[in-house]
């Protein structure tokens, strides 16, 4: 089973405007989703120009950024992607 | 995580280092509220209007100006960059101001009976009260303030929690009372009594008490390089970002600095000669000395407590001695001192050793705005990094050990100990039992500790330390005892943020 991308933008943008609980992701991840996450810590997105910056932290996702980012938010979306993975395995 | 109030901070800094790099601060300072609060998006107060009314003091002290100063309500940011643009030193004292738009005016210190009230039948508030003031009508409790001392027994003994205490957070904060209304209920600072802790500033959640930022007078430096710019960088800011202090500082160069300094380097001269001046005033017969490296502790004294001046060190500040190691090197150099702290802008004011002081929000705004990050940055070579003790300085009880650990590098207490001369000892003072008539600093006469010589044994005095870990109200009583005689400490270490500097009111709370 391909584990999940879970990108975490480490660029000084997304640290100053609350990136540093998503930077410890790795320890505040939950049993169940420790064997299906892939945690990176990546340099500036560059999503985070011009009027965007009020959208900071980003993450990214299998790919696709998520702005204004919590610890629980990242939590969520994860679930919603097992529990896809797990309704396209059972058909 | 960060408040709101610490990210509406941090973004109109960013927001002012991008539009500073493209040059188009004038013509777009005006549109930072609006495009901050556009009028379909979400509103922090009543409406965008009144979030766009603070936004655009809190803009003003940015660009370095009091709110207080406000003359023509009509003038736009735009105007008010192109004097803070033009100045060619930093804005001076005072380093706080208050937007009177943003605060709300919270009602004064007082008790109060909520709707989780159930007029229960046992009644303990009323009961309890020591000044009858309180009475059930309409089976709800009901205090009467003609009466009222606030002596908080009814909230104590209510068992439905129906009855709280409503507080001025500023005020409460505040530990020498620095704080009043003005004629609307607004806070003002008075400061003849303020001593530029910042814990008002920390303490608001309208975040109405804002610093007077010195970041476009950086960002100017930086770009007109009137001479030679280095960054002093407080030792607190290691445990500030992500990385190492090594990418810290070419993180720090790539700001346009042309050289980085730790403080710590500061820190070492402050620790050797303030264990030395410990030394000299025990000798002397002085029974106390306290630290002076906490600026807000030194206006504390200064303000409120004169006559205690004579027991705080006259040893200058880390900050002092890296700029002036900064000097020898280059007289015309300009200084930045970087830290978490308000009360260092007044002591870099009084000190004229520094021109200008950024706080870690500041510099990480920086970084930001310029997509510089900490951790993919080369390493920055160190050509003589700072000791472990004076890089923690930056942490209660740091001082303190750094200043025991000088007292008792074996000067003369080695040699002392052994009657022999150490051989290891760095400035061997006794040979074979004897001072040794050569010796730099001699200590020791005819095998004994002599009281009259510069540097006297330090064994002979017994540091007995004692820590305010963060000041508050109760700060002045405990330094009064102290004057009086009441305590057997000798050595004082004092931090008006507790934990030390690392808790400062301008750091980035990063663990």
């Amino acid at each position: 089973m391909e584990k999940i991308r879970l990108e975490i933008c480490c660029g000084t943008t997304c640290f100053m405007l609350g990136a540093d609980k998503l930077m410890r992701m790795e320890t505040l991840l939950p049993e169940e989703f420790r064997e299906r996450v892939e945690i990176t810590g990546v340099p500036c997105l560059n999503v985070c120009m011009e009027e965007s910056i009020c959208r900071a932290p980003f993450v990214r996702i299998n790919g696709v950024p998520h702005a204004q980012a919590t610890v629980e938010s990242v939590f969520e979306e994860i679930r919603k992607l097992l529990e896809k993975e797990e309704r396209e395995d059972s058909e | 995580m960060i408040s709101g109030a610490e990210y509406m901070r941090r973004e109109l800094m960013i927001r002012l280092v991008r539009l500073f790099d493209q040059g188009k601060l004038d013509e777009e300072l005006d549109r930072i509220p609006i495009r901050v609060r556009p009028k379909d998006g979400e509103a922090s107060r009543c409406c965008v209007y009144h979030d766009r009314a603070v936004l655009k003091y809190r803009l003003m002290a940015l660009l370095g100006m009091r709110c207080e100063e406000e003359t023509d309500e009509a003038q736009t940011l735009a105007g008010y960059f192109q004097d803070a643009d033009a100045r060619e030193k930093a804005p001076g004292d005072p380093p706080l101001t208050v937007c009177t738009a943003g605060c709300s005016g919270c009602p004064d210190n007082s008790y109060v009976v909520t709707g989780n009230c159930r007029g229960c039948f046992a009644r303990p508030c009323v009961f309890n009260c020591p000044k009858n003031a309180i009475s059930v009508v309409n089976q709800v409790s009901q205090i009467d303030y003609t009466k009222c001392i606030k002596c908080g027994k009814c909230m104590n003994v209510c068992p439905f929690h129906a009855i709280v205490k409503t507080t001025v957070p500023c005020e409460d904060a505040c530990p020498v009372g620095a704080i009043r209304k003005n004629a609307q209920g607004r806070a003002e600072i008075d400061f003849e009594k303020c001593i530029f802790c910042g814990k008002c500033f920390r303490a608001c959640p309208f975040s109405a008490i804002m610093e007077r930022s010195q970041l476009l007078d950086v960002l100017n430096v930086l770009k007109r390089k009137p001479a030679h710019v280095a960054a002093v960088v407080a030792p607190s800011a290691y445990s500030q970002f992500p990385g190492t202090i090594e990418q810290l500082f070419t993180a720090i160069s790539k700001l346009g600095f042309d050289d980085v300094v730790e403080a710590a380097l500061g820190a070492e001269l402050t620790s050797a000669n303030e264990a030395q001046e410990f030394l000299e005033k025990m000798s002397g017969g002085q029974r106390l000395m306290t630290t002076s490296c906490c600026p807000a502790y030194v206006e504390l004294v200064k303000r409120h407590f004169p006559d205690f001046l004579q027991y705080v060190s006259h040893t200058p500040s880390p900050m002092k001695y890296a700029a002036q190691l900064v000097r020898e090197k280059d007289p015309d150099a300009v200084v930045v001192f970087i830290g978490p702290c308000i009360a260092k802008r007044h002591e870099a004011e009084e000190s004229g050793l520094v021109d200008y002081v950024l706080t870690f929000e500041e510099l990480g705004s920086m970084m930001a705005g310029r997509q510089i990050d900490v951790i993919s940055q080369e390493p920055w070579t160190l050509l003589t990094p700072a000791g472990e003790n004076a890089r923690n300085f930056a942490k209660s009880c740091g001082v303190t050990e750094s200043v025991l650990a000088d007292m008792t590098r074996p000067k003369c207490g080695t040699c002392g100990e052994s009657g022999k001369c150490g051989e290891n000892a760095e400035n061997p003072c006794v040979e074979n039992g004897q001072c040794g008539e050569n010796a730099e600093n001699p200590c020791v006469e005819n095998g004994q500790c002599s009281g009259n010589t510069e540097t006297p044994c330090g064994e002979n005095f017994e540091l007995k330390a004692k820590f305010i870990n963060g000041i508050d109200r109760k700060t002045l009583s405990q330094l009064k005892l102290l004057a009086m005689g009441k305590d057997p400490a000798n050595f004082l270490e004092v931090m008006a943020c507790p934990g030390g500097c690392v808790n400062g009111p301008c750091s980035l709370h990063v663990k």
